[in-house]
C-alpha cells in the first residue's frame, strides 16, 4: 500500500469515528414526554407546627439550668408532617405525609412530584394540613387550568402570605 | 464468567487491532494509544474553552446570546472552535470507555496495576461533571433538562435542604450568579480532573501522554472536518414555562438522563453506586497471582541503571551503594511494584550466559525463573532439535508461540531474554536459528517488552545484540494469543528459509552444556560477556 493511499485510509477511518461520534452528541432526539402532553409539578417547602406547645419553665427548674443556658421556656424542637393532597378532576394523584427534614425532626418538609398530563382542562385541587388537626385541612386552593402542550404548570405554596400558586 | 467476558472482549478487540496494525502501523494504531489520545483531547477541550471564554457572557439572558454570536456570528473562528470543544469533549469519553474495556480485556487492571484501575474511577466521575457543567453553560432547552434532570437526581439525596430543581421550573428564581457559578465549576472540575489524569499514571514508567505526530494531525484534521459538516448548535433558549419536551441528546455524556425517567432517580443512583463499586473491586476479583518480584544481587551489579531505566513500572530506583564495591549505585527494588516480567533480567550487563567459570548469577534476577534455569531449558530445548532449520523459539507467555510444545522455551516476556542468549544459542550451534515470539506489537503485556526487544536488537538501546550475530537467522515474530495460525506459519517460512542457508561460521570451541563451577571472585561485566 503505498504512502498516500494509507495515509488517506487512515485519514477515513478516524473521520467515519469522529462523525459518528459527533452525530451521537445530538442524534436521535430525546422526547422527555409524549406529545401533546405537559408537566405539572408540585412543588414546596414548608414547616408545619411543632408537634409540642411551648412550656413554661419554674423557678426551681431555670435556676437548675446553667447560667448561661437559662430560659423561660422549654420548646419541643420537633415538627409535625405535613399531609399534602392533590386531585385532578376529582381523583386524587397524590397523597402524602410529609415528615419534616434535618436530624432532629425540625426542619421543614419538602415536596417534588411531577405529574404528566395530556393536555386540556382541568379541575385542580392542593390541600394541606400543618397543625394538630385531625380532620381537614388548614390550606386548600381549586382552580381549572388550561393545561397547553409541553406546559410547565408549578403549584407552589407561599408561606408568608399561607396560600398556594398556580404558576 | 470474568474470565469468560475478557476472552470475548479481548478477542474482539484482537479482530479490530490487527486490521488497524496493518493500516497504522503498530506504532500509529489509535488502540494502542487511548490513554495519549485521551489527554490529547483534553488538551483541545482546555484550549478551545480557554478561546470560547473570551466570547462567553455569565448573564441569564446573555449566557445564551453570547453563546448564539459566537456560533453564528464567528462561526469561522469560535464556532469551531464551539464543535472542537464538543467534539473533543465526547471523544475523551469514547477514549475513556474503550481504554477500559481493553485494559480490562487484557488483564491489565489486577496484580500492581491496580493503582491505575483505581484511580481510572474517578476520571470517569470528574470527567462526566466536568461535561455536564459544561452543557448547563449553554442555557438551551438543553441545558435546561440537564439542569432539571441534574437537579432532580441530587436532590434524591438526603443533603439538600430545599430542592435545587426549584430554581428551574419558574422564571425569576435564576439569577446571573448562577451562570458564574457554573463556570467556576466548569473551570474547576476540568483541573481537578486534570490533577487526577497525572495521578492516574503516576506508577507507569514513560506514560504515553501525547499521541504520535501523525495520528495526532489527522486527528486534528478529522476533528476540523467533523466541525464544519456537522457544527455544534445550540436548541432554542431555555424557556422556563415550557418543558423542554424534545432535545438533541449528547448519548455519550448523557446516557443515564431518560433512565431517571424510566427507573426513577433512586435506581440510578444505585445502578451509579454499583458500578463505582464494581470497578473499585474489580482488581481484586480474584486478585492475580503474583510471581515473586526480582531480587538484586550486589555482587554481580555495577549501578549502570539499565534495568531502572527499562522497568515498565517503576519497580526499580538506584540508590546509594550499600557494598563496598566501588560503584556510586545499585539497583533496589520495590517489591510491591514488580510484576516479575523479567526484563530487567534482560536488561542487565551480567546477564550473560557465556559464563562458565562460575555458577550463573546475575545482577538482578527472578527468584522463580532465574536466568540459570532459562539457560537450562534453553540447552534442554535445544537438545531435541533436529534435521536442517533446528529454530529454537523464545517465546512470551502472553503471546501467540505460548502454547508452542516443541523447540520453544516459554517465559513472562521476550524482553527477560538478554541478547547475549541469541549470540549463545547460535554460536554454541544450540540451533540454526532462533526466533523471539512476543505479543502483538501494539498490545505487549507488558508494555515495553516488544520496544526494547526491538531497540536492543537494533543496537539503539544497551544491551545490544552482537554485530557479529547474523540477522538472517533471527526472526522476530509479534503476534498475539489469538494468531497461533499466523505465527506457526512464520514460524514454519522461516524454518525453511534457514535450512537454505549455508552452515553458520560463528561456531564457539567451547563444547555446548552450561558447565557449573565455584563461584570465583567477581569480573567486571564486559570481561564476562564472552568468547
Amino acid at each position: 500500500m503505498s504512502g498516500a493511499f494509507r495515509t488517506a485510509g487512515q485519514f477515513v477511518v478516524i473521520l467515519a469515528l469522529f462523525a459518528g461520534v459527533a452525530m451521537l452528541s445530538s442524534w436521535p432526539a430525546y422526547h422527555q414526554i409524549p406529545d401533546n402532553t405537559g408537566v405539572m409539578v408540585l412543588t414546596f417547602v414548608h414547616g408545619a407546627d411543632r408537634k409540642g406547645e411551648c412550656r413554661r419553665l419554674t423557678p426551681e427548674e431555670i435556676a437548675k439550668l446553667p447560667p448561661n443556658m437559662r430560659r423561660v421556656q422549654d420548646c419541643p424542637r420537633v415538627r409535625r408532617s405535613l399531609h399534602v393532597e392533590l386531585d385532578v378532576d376529582g381523583r386524587n394523584v397524590y397523597r402524602a405525609d410529609l415528615p419534616p427534614t434535618g436530624i432532629a425532626g425540625d426542619g421543614p418538609s419538602k415536596v417534588y412530584q411531577r405529574f404528566v398530563l395530556p393536555a386540556g382542562k382541568y379541575d385542580v385541587a392542593v390541600r394541606m394540613r400543618d397543625t394538630a388537626r385531625a380532620e381537614g385541612f388548614d390550606h386548600e386552593r381549586r382552580e381549572t387550568v388550561d393545561f397547553a402542550p409541553a406546559q410547565l404548570l408549578v403549584i407552589d405554596y407561599r408561606p408568608e402570605s399561607g396560600e398556594f400558586i398556580f404558576r | 464468567m470474568i474470565g469468560a467476558i475478557r476472552s470475548v472482549l479481548r478477542a474482539g478487540f484482537d479482530a479490530i487491532e490487527r486490521p488497524f496494525d496493518r493500516l497504522f502501523s503498530p506504532a500509529l494504531n489509535p488502540l494502542a494509544q487511548l490513554g495519549a489520545l485521551g489527554f490529547f483531547f483534553f488538551w483541545i477541550v482546555a484550549v478551545s474553552g480557554i478561546y470560547l471564554f473570551i466570547f462567553f457572557d455569565t448573564g441569564i439572558e446573555r449566557a445564551y446570546q453570547s453563546v448564539e454570536y459566537l456560533t453564528h456570528d464567528h462561526w469561522f473562528h469560535a464556532g469551531v472552535m464551539r464543535s472542537f470543544h464538543r467534539y473533543a469533549s465526547d471523544l475523551m469519553v469514547v477514549m475513556v470507555a474503550v481504554h477500559l474495556l481493553r485494559e480490562f480485556a487484557y488483564d491489565h487492571y489486577r496484580g500492581v496495576r491496580w493503582y491505575s484501575w483505581f484511580t481510572g474511577l474517578p476520571i470517569i466521575w470528574l470527567l462526566y461533571a466536568s461535561g455536564i457543567t459544561g452543557y448547563w453553560l449553554v442555557w438551551d432547552k438543553l441545558a435546561q433538562y440537564v439542569a432539571l434532570v441534574s437537579s432532580e437526581l441530587l436532590d434524591w439525596l438526603p443533603v439538600f435542604g430545599e430542592p435545587i430543581a426549584r430554581n428551574f421550573i419558574a422564571t425569576g428564581t435564576l439569577t446571573s450568579r448562577f451562570f458564574s457559578l457554573m463556570v467556576f465549576m466548569h473551570v474547576a472540575v476540568p483541573l481537578f480532573l486534570l490533577f487526577i489524569m497525572w495521578v492516574h499514571i503516576l506508577r507507569i514508567s514513560r506514560p504515553k501522554v501525547n499521541p504520535p505526530r501523525a495520528l495526532a494531525l489527522l486527528s486534528l484534521v478529522a476533528l476540523l472536518a467533523v466541525s464544519i459538516w456537522n457544527p455544534a448548535l445550540s436548541q432554542g433558549h431555555a424557556d422556563l414555562a415550557k418543558v423542554p419536551a424534545t432535545v438533541g441528546l449528547d448519548w455519550l455524556y448523557l446516557p443515564l438522563y431518560p433512565l431517571t425517567t424510566l427507573w426513577g432517580n433512586g435506581a440510578v443512583w444505585a445502578f451509579l453506586g454499583a458500578f463505582s463499586l464494581m470497578i473499585a473491586l474489580m482488581p481484586w476479583l480474584p486478585p492475580l497471582r503474583r510471581a515473586k518480584a526480582v531480587e538484586v544481587h550486589l555482587d554481580h551489579c555495577n549501578g549502570c541503571a539499565r534495568c531502572a531505566e527499562d522497568c515498565p513500572y517503576e519497580a526499580i530506583r538506584m540508590v546509594g551503594r550499600t557494598d563496598n564495591l566501588p560503584f556510586p549505585t545499585q539497583a533496589q527494588v520495590n517489591p510491591s511494584l514488580c510484576v516479575s516480567c523479567g526484563i530487567c533480567v534482560g536488561s542487565c550487563p551480567s546477564s550473560t550466559p557465556f559464563r562458565r567459570s562460575e555458577e550463573l548469577r546475575t545482577g538482578i534476577d527472578l527468584p522463580e525463573y532465574p536466568l540459570k534455569e532459562l539457560r537450562e531449558r534453553v540447552l534442554e530445548t535445544a537438545r531435541g532439535l533436529s534435521g536442517p532449520g533446528r529454530l529454537l523459539v523464545l517465546a512470551c507467555e502472553h503471546g501467540a508461540a505460548a502454547g508452542r510444545l516443541e523447540g520453544t522455551v516459554v517465559m513472562p516476556c521476550v524482553a527477560m531474554a538478554p541478547p547475549s542468549l541469541i549470540d549463545y544459542i547460535l554460536s554454541r550451534d544450540l540451533a540454526d536459528g532462533v526466533v523471539i515470539a512476543g505479543c502483538a506489537e501494539s498490545a505487549c503485556y507488558n508494555r515495553l517488552g516488544v520496544k526494547w526487544t526491538e531497540e536492543r536488537f537494533a543496537a539503539q538501546r544497551d544491551p545490544y545484540l552482537r554485530a557479529r550475530v547474523p540477522r538472517e537467522r533471527i526472526a522476530k515474530i509479534w503476534a498475539s494469543a489469538l494468531q497461533v495460525r499466523h505465527a506457526e506459519a512464520e514460524i514454519a517460512a522461516f524454518g525453511a528459509k534457514v535450512a537454505q542457508l549455508p552452515p553458520l561460521k560463528m561456531r564457539s570451541p567451547l563444547p555446548a552444556s552450561a558447565p557449573s563451577a565455584q563461584p570465583k571472585a567477581r569480573e567486571p561485566a564486559e570481561a564476562r560477556n564472552e568468547p
